[in-house]
Parts: C-alpha cells; structure tokens; sequence
C-alpha cells in the first residue's frame, strides 16, 4: 500500500487518508461579481495534469488535518507534502 | 454467428503508414475512435480519415472494461443517447458480420435502503415513460433472476430489491473493437497505431492538422476521442476542460462452470458482478479517489470490492482472483459525456464517458460522426455540450452512474 506522509504525522498507509482534489482554489472575493463563466471555472472547472499535481489530502483516520501535496499523476510518486496555507514549494520537475 | 463462421485472418487491417493528410483524423484509436470512423464512411461517406492510436488498437479503456451494456439511466437526454446505442447493438453483429459474444442476460441494480429503493422505482418509471424496459424486482424475484445472490434479511445490507433491465447484457470488447477496426479497414480508412499526437496545429482559430511521433499530418477535422488522456489533448488546443482522470480498476477470478446468468451491480456495497463466457467472473467498483493516469490503482480498493462481492455472493467464498488491471477514466462533474463543437473550429470533443462509455461505442460513433461530417451535434448528443457546465443545464446521472457503470 502506498505510504502517504503527513506532514505533522508522517508516514502513514494510503487508506488513512481522504482525497480532497486540486489544491490553491480560492473562494472567489466577490462571489456576486463573478460572470457564469468565472462561476462554472470555479466551480466545475480543475486543472487535471498528467504530472505534477498540487493537491489536498486529509488524514481522515490520523490527525483529522487537511494538508496539500505535490504528486507526479504519471506515476502517482508524492514529491512533496506541506501544510495548508504555506505556498506550493519548487519541485524538480521529474 | 461463432467465430468459426468468420473467416479469420492473421490481420483483420492494414497497418499502414501515415499519409500527409486526411479530411478526418480521428485521435484515439479505442471503441469510441474506431466506432467513429467506422461510420463516418457508412452513414456520411467520408474515407479520408485516420484513426491515431499512441500505442496499439484498442489497447486503452477498451481493452480494460468490463463490458456492461445498459440504457436505463434516468433523466430523457441520457436514456435517448444509451437507448439508441443498445439498439445498435442489437443489430451490431449483423451490421459488422462479427461476432461480438453480445449476450441479452438482462442487469439488476439492487435495492439495499429505503433511499435506494424509492431512487430505484424512480428510475423505472423513468424509464418506462422512454421506451427503456424496466422492473422493479421483489427481494425474492431477484433470487429467481439470480439464485446466488443471498437475499437474507439478516446481512448488514439486506436485498430490499433491484431494478431490472432483461435487454441489457455484456459482450467482448475486443471482438466489439475488432469489429469495427475490420470495417472501417475495408472502407479504406488508416488505423495507425504507435502514432501519439504531440500538439494540434490551430491557425486563426481553426485546427489545420495534427503533429505526430510519426511527423505532421494536415487534417481538415480532428476528433478527439482520448478518453482518459482528453484534458492533455484539450490543452495543446488551450482548452481547459471540467474533466478529471482517475485510475479505475477490475478484476477477473480463476475459471468457473456457470454460476452466474446476469449482470448484478450493487451501488450500496460497491461492486458489480458478471460471469463472462468463458467461465470468470469479472467484477469491478467505483473510480480510485485521487487523479492518475497510471493504468493502476490501490489494492485496498479491490479488498473491500471484494468484501462486498462475498457478502453478496458467499458462494464465490472459494473462487480465487486470479488478475486485476486499472484503465483511466475521464470523469464529470455530472457523470454526463461531453460530446460536440468547441471553440476551436474543425475541432471536436468526446469524451467524459468515463466509468461507463462502453455501452455507449456504437451510439457515440453514429452520433460523434454525425457532429464531425455536419459540423453540427447529432439531436442526441446535442444535451452533452461543454456549455452545459455554464449554463447549468447539466445532466445529473450520479444515481445511475456513479459506482455503477
Ligand atoms: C476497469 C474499467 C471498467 C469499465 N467497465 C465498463 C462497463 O462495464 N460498461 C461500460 O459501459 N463502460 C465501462 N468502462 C468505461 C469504458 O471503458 C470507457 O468509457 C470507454 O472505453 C471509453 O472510450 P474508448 O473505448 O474510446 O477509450 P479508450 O480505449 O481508452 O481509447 C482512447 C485511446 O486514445 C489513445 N490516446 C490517448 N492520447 C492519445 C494521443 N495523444 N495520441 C494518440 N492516441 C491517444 C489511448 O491510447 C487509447 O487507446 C470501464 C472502464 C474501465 C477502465
Ligand atoms: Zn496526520
């Protein structure tokens, strides 16, 4: 099984962990101003790269936190973890 | 019609070399591609076409599904697309002079909750008022359907009934592709395969030709049909599409003697069930959570696929799982394809089938040809444009898609 690091409980098994999807989604600042077409990119619209991918996860049976971590979709190798909040770090691209 | 009756061939189609260009090139060379230029030759008389496979035929989703065959969906748009595909296959074998093992052993989507079962007798209804045949099943009249299920009152999700289509069923999806590469073959049509398309040529907003792993090719229409690889297409053309892909994974036991007559899906407790005809049970679930586009997924989602499939079945107590393999399924927010025109002229899109487009190749094939040749949505495909996503006229089909394929 795969070994997802928390980034405050470290290494854990996949099956610990929820998946929360694209990372670095703002909720819009004026959600009233927004035409329906910034309305459905939103809220339909994920980036969905074969690659490096920023992304949530949640530690659903650990600590019950919400992190963010880069992983290659190709290949499905975490590059890194941090937490939510901190800026998406400099990955070597593989 | 035996695979003995058809003459068969070392090589059912040429296996040629590019040509500096084409009226058409198809862009994946899965069911849905295959279907696509299959009948752009019949019904519109178009031959110049491609078919573009990055690795070989039919290697992709097509060759990983689990080949259920259905129409009762809920809402009008999806039942008049599904529908128009299960009648095409009923007439497919004839149409292709292939066998395609298509077997009418009917589907049960069982019923575990109270939810379940007024969603279940929704759908029936539902689809009745279109044309689709539909039941609603008593506990003990799924055990007539299907003797092995335990019906049981005492098991942590009890039976409470199922909806049953009888015209539903399975067949080989090898056969089903090889079927229409054969045709389109003989109409004249290029399949190429270990041809992956690197960029879209796209000038003054109109797509021109394609480049290749094996050079440039003019195209006067490019039609995408890349299934899980969609959204990387979609951005060399700077679209961005409301599109993930995720691992999806089946798997096959040892070969049994028949125990199993139809096809039985559980949403409740994450499993479908069936038995193909040379004896193993092939069985799958829902998507892996996370984006990938691996071709493989996590085991413990086969071990809990697995958990399900025993208490629904203890009789496969002893059957041994004998391969599991993963495709990669473009997936909706809606469950809905998207299928149509995009802002790029000459350019079109299907895709976003993802968990159940099998049922669906010889339907989108007639339908996505009709858009390429008429630069126009054929009317069933018209529901499933990218718009929708705008607009908000979507297509929710969560109920009967979902888990369920
Ligand atoms: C495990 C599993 C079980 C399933 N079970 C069912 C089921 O029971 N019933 C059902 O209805 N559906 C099912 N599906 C869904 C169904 O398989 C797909 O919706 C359908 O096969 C998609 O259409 P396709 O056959 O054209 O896709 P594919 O066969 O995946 O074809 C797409 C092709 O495009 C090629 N391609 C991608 N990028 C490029 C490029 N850049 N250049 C050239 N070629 C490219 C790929 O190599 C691939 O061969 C299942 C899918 C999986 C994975
Ligand atoms: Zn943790």
């Amino acid at each position: 099984m795969q070994l997802i690091p928390c980034p405050w409980c470290g290494p854990r098994e996949e099956a610990e962990y929820h998946y929360g999807g694209q990372a670095h989604i703002a909720y819009p600042d004026d959600p009233q101003g927004l035409t329906d077409q910034e309305w459905a990119q939103y809220v339909f619209f994920r980036d969905n790269p074969k690659g490096p991918f920023a992304e949530r996860w949640m530690h659903s049976a650990g600590c019950r936190r919400w992190f963010n971590a880069v992983r290659d979709t190709a290949t499905h190798r975490l590059l890194t973890v941090y937490r939510s909040g901190e800026p998406r770090p400099e990955v070597p691209t593989p | 019609m035996t695979l003995a009756d058809v003459e068969h061939p070392d090589f059912l189609w040429r296996n040629p070399d590019p040509a500096s260009g084409y009226d058409v090139v198809v862009v994946g060379g899965g069911g849905h591609g295959l279907a696509t230029a299959y009948y752009l030759a019949r019904n519109h008389g178009i031959r110049r076409v491609a078919v573009l496979e990055k690795g070989w035929l039919a290697g992709g989703n097509m060759a990983r599904n689990t080949t259920i065959i259905r129409s009762n969906y809920l809402w009008d748009e999806s039942a008049a697309i599904y529908e128009h595909a299960l009648k095409l296959w009923e007439g497919l074998e004839q149409d292709l002079g292939y066998p395609l093992l298509f077997s009418q052993r009917g589907v049960l989507n069982l019923a575990h909750t109270l939810q379940d079962v007024r969603e279940s007798r929704r759908r029936v209804y539902a689809n009745r008022l279109n044309g689709v045949d539909a039941e609603w099943l008593e506990p003990e009249q799924v055990a007539e359907v299907c003797p092995i299920v335990d019906i049981s009152p005492d098991v942590r999700h009890p039976v409470l009934g199922a909806t049953y289509q009888p015209r539903a069923g399975i067949a080989k999806h090898d056969y089903v592709a090889w079927g229409f590469a054969r045709r389109a073959d003989e109409y004249g049509i290029d399949l190429i395969q270990d041809c992956e398309v690197t960029g879209l040529d796209i000038r003054a907003g109109r797509v021109v030709g394609v480049n290749t792993t094996r050079g440039r090719i003019a195209a006067g229409k490019v039609a995408l049909a890349a299934a899980g690889h969609t959204s990387v297409l979609a951005a060399m053309a700077g679209l961005r599409l409301p599109l993930q892909s995720h691992p999806l994974q089946a798997l096959v036991s040892d070969l049994l003697e028949p125990v199993h007559p139809t096809v039985v899906m559980s949403n409740a407790v994450h499993v479908y069930v069936s038995q193909a005809h040379k004896g193993e049970l092939v069985m799958g679930a829902g998507i892996d959570s996370q984006n990938g586009y691996g071709q493989r997924g996590s085991f413990h989602i086969i071990e809990r696929q697995m958990a399900a499939a025993l208490e629904l079945f203890p009789v496969f107590a002893r059957a041994h799982l004998l391969r599991s393999w993963a495709g990669i399924v473009d997936t909706t927010p809606d469950a809905s394809p998207i299928v149509g025109l995009t802002p790029v002229a000459g350019l079109y899109l299907n895709c976003g089938w993802g968990t159940g487009g099998f049922k669906a190749t010889p339907g989108v094939g007639w339908c996505f040809a009709h858009t390429v040749a008429n630069d126009e949505p054929h009317p069933y495909n018209a529901p499933f444009t990218l718009d929708r996503f705008t607009t908000g006229a979507l297509v929710d089909e969560h109920g009967a898609a979902a888990v369920a394929h």
